[in-house]
């Protein structure tokens, strides 16, 4: 046990987000070295830093391990069915369009069985944040091969390696119409938070690749230690923003492009919505 | 021979100091903060918290310039560092 005297050490847990979580169900199931908590984190310190009162936003996750976010902060938050975050995010949406819509969600649930609502949701412009937790692999399941899986890793579906091709998520996002794209690491926590921060206050569709380790299913297979990976995102990756989308394939060989790669401005869905279908309302 | 210079203001900046503050229980020993840290201050304790983990404590206190870089990359929400007063 940890009964001590030492100075700095809190037994009590005054965190400074302690405010925006739910610290009963504090520890969370994510396995030790998981990026999904810091990539959580960062999304509570950029909700904290655009000042919005807290009961402005609400939090939709799908089905998977970072899924579970929605039930560990502490505002009106969903955990939705499998694959169908953005779905229900849309309908908060159009029915509440004076909120702040997140999606918090991982790569299977949003690309795999997802992925035709994100490009949708993405050619309409819905105003919301749509943040991906990318570990290139099914981790809740336990390690099946992913949309987003690299080419010849290990899985426990491909233990010879993956075969096919990962998606490409910056540019998928970017060809279905999305206003922001960008994609940061777990280790460039104060980049990720800045661009969680600016998509936020972003009108129209936001999207937010992150990359985090799953030392359990990913690295244990691929013979890489959660802190492994966040060398790998340290000595492998480049930062260049503005960058084309169709170069940022995730080949850690070649170079990871991180960065903000689309700000643009369109008409969002509720604007469009409203000047086309309630005109007389007025 | 050193050609090295120091900038103009060296003596007027103000290196800030920080306290680190660790919720041992929350803690599940990835060793992000330890590894990350700039000023390598933190190390394992031999301690076990509830779970069984180690967690970190800090080997040199006074180094501390509170970055909050060990509380952004925690995902446990076990470590923070506030102003030194």
């Amino acid at each position: 046990m940890s009964a001590n005297t030492q100075p700095g050490i809190d037994h009590q847990g005054a965190h400074p987000l302690d405010d925006l979580i739910r610290t009963d169900r504090i520890p969370h199931i994510w396995c030790p070295g998981c990026g999904t908590g810091t990539a959580f984190s960062s999304c509570l310190t950029a909700i904290k830093a655009t000042g919005i009162p807290y009961n402005q936003f609400t939090m939709v996750s799908g089905i998977g391990c970072s899924g579970r976010a929605a039930g560990y902060i502490k505002i009106d938050s969903f955990h939705t069915t499998h694959g169908r975050a953005i779905p229900f995010a849309s309908g908060i949406k159009m029915a509440r369009p004076d909120l702040n819509v997140i999606v918090f969600s991982g790569d299977g649930d949003l690309f795999a069985i997802g992925g035709n609502h994100f490009i949708h949701a993405a050619r309409r412009n819905m105003d919301m944040t749509v943040i991906c937790v990318n570990n290139l692999i099914y981790g809740m399941t336990g390690g099946q091969v992913a949309a987003t899986t690299p080419s010849k890793a290990k899985t426990t579906t491909t233990p010879f390696g993956n075969p096919d091709a990962p998606f490409n998520l910056p540019l998928m996002a970017y060809a279905a119409g999305a206003s922001y794209v960008a994609r940061w690491t777990i280790l460039h926590v104060r980049d990720l938070t800045n661009a969680i921060n600016e998509a936020l206050l972003k009108k129209g569709f936001s999207f937010i690749e992150v990359l985090a380790p799953c030392p359990v299913n990913y690295g244990r297979r691929n013979k890489q230690k959660s802190l492994d990976t966040l060398r790998l995102y340290r000595e492998k990756t480049i930062i260049r923003n503005g960058a084309d989308p169709a170069r940022a394939d995730i080949d850690f060989g070649r170079g990871v492009i991180l960065g903000t790669f689309i700000d643009r401005d369109r008409d969002t869905c509720d604007e469009l919505y409203d000047a086309t279908c309630r005109r007389n309302e007025d | 021979m050193a050609f090295w210079r120091q900038p103009l203001d060296t003596q007027e900046i103000h290196i800030t100091k920080g306290l680190v503050t660790i919720i041992e229980d929350r803690c599940k020993g990835c060793g992000y903060c330890i590894e990350f840290c700039p000023t390598h201050m933190l190390a394992f304790s031999d301690r076990f918290n509830k779970k069984g983990y180690h967690p970190p404590q800090t080997s040199r206190p006074d180094d501390c310039v509170n970055c909050h870089y060990c509380e952004i990359i925690c995902p446990e929400f076990a470590i923070y560092s506030v102003e030194a007063p």
